[in-house]
């Protein structure tokens, strides 16, 4: 089945494109589509990366269906996490 | 009003989105592109976004103010590409009929959008560059 994969920012960069299509296993899951890609660009870091499928956020073992779109995105700034955080959450 | 773009922001645009009869109070905040950090003179910022995803989100920022706080309106405006020192990369405008709403929704939407918005952030100096790593999205 093929998957349109975007990569952001770092991983944007190691891979040298923001959009892929990409052919994998009817039974694949988002980690072994992980793996894939960081075999075919070893720039790829060696971590468990948050995903979002079809905009939605997903956890590793979700299973993928032809035409999902699946991006892998890098850790956001998050501001100065020595700094207060809001007084006025949870 | 919730976007990415790619031109400077008009703040004035997001007072009037969120503008009404009933508010005694419009609160914005500005993130805004600063000459140094940790030590290292900043050059410019380069941002990038996942669009499609970083408005939704910003959407559901504005849906939780909405639950926890007397607010009328929120607008939620961020920039993408190269920014130089003293420009806006981000401004939020939240009106609310009294002010102490405002102040802690605007500080509420703009600690919520650092950690959960698909929206990145490249620090350039003279001799280099780097990805500035936080939060992981987690997709509370």
């Amino acid at each position: 089945m093929d998957i349109k994969v975007r990569l952001f920012a770092m991983y944007r960069e190691a891979a040298g494109a923001s959009e892929l299509s990409w052919e994998l296993a009817e039974d694949a899951t988002l980690e072994d589509l992980w793996r894939g890609l960081r075999e075919a660009y070893p720039e790829l870091p060696e971590v468990k990366p948050a995903v979002a499928v079809n905009m939605e956020i997903a956890a590793l073992e979700t299973p993928l269906h032809a035409g999902d779109e699946v991006a892998f995105l890098p850790p956001v700034s998050g501001g100065d996490r020595k700094r207060q955080r809001v007084p006025c959450s949870e | 009003m919730f976007r990415i773009v790619s031109e400077p922001i008009t703040t004035g645009q997001l007072i009037q989105a969120v503008e009404d009869p009933g508010a005694g109070a419009i609160c914005t905040f500005h993130g805004v592109v600063r000459d140094n950090n940790l030590g290292r003179e900043v050059d410019y910022l380069e941002y990038e976004a996942y669009s499609e995803m970083a408005v939704p989100a910003m959407e559901r920022i504005a849906d939780e103010v909405h639950r926890r706080w007397d607010v009328i309106n929120i607008a939620i405006v961020h920039r993408v590409g190269r920014l130089e020192i003293g420009e806006a990369s981000v401004v939020i405008a939240v009106s609310s009929p009294h002010r102490v709403e405002a102040f802690e929704a605007c500080h509420y939407a703009i600690d919520r959008l650092k950690e959960r918005v698909p929206i990145w952030k490249k620090e350039v100096w003279a001799d280099g560059e780097e990805w500035i790593e936080g939060s992981v999205i987690s997709g509370q």
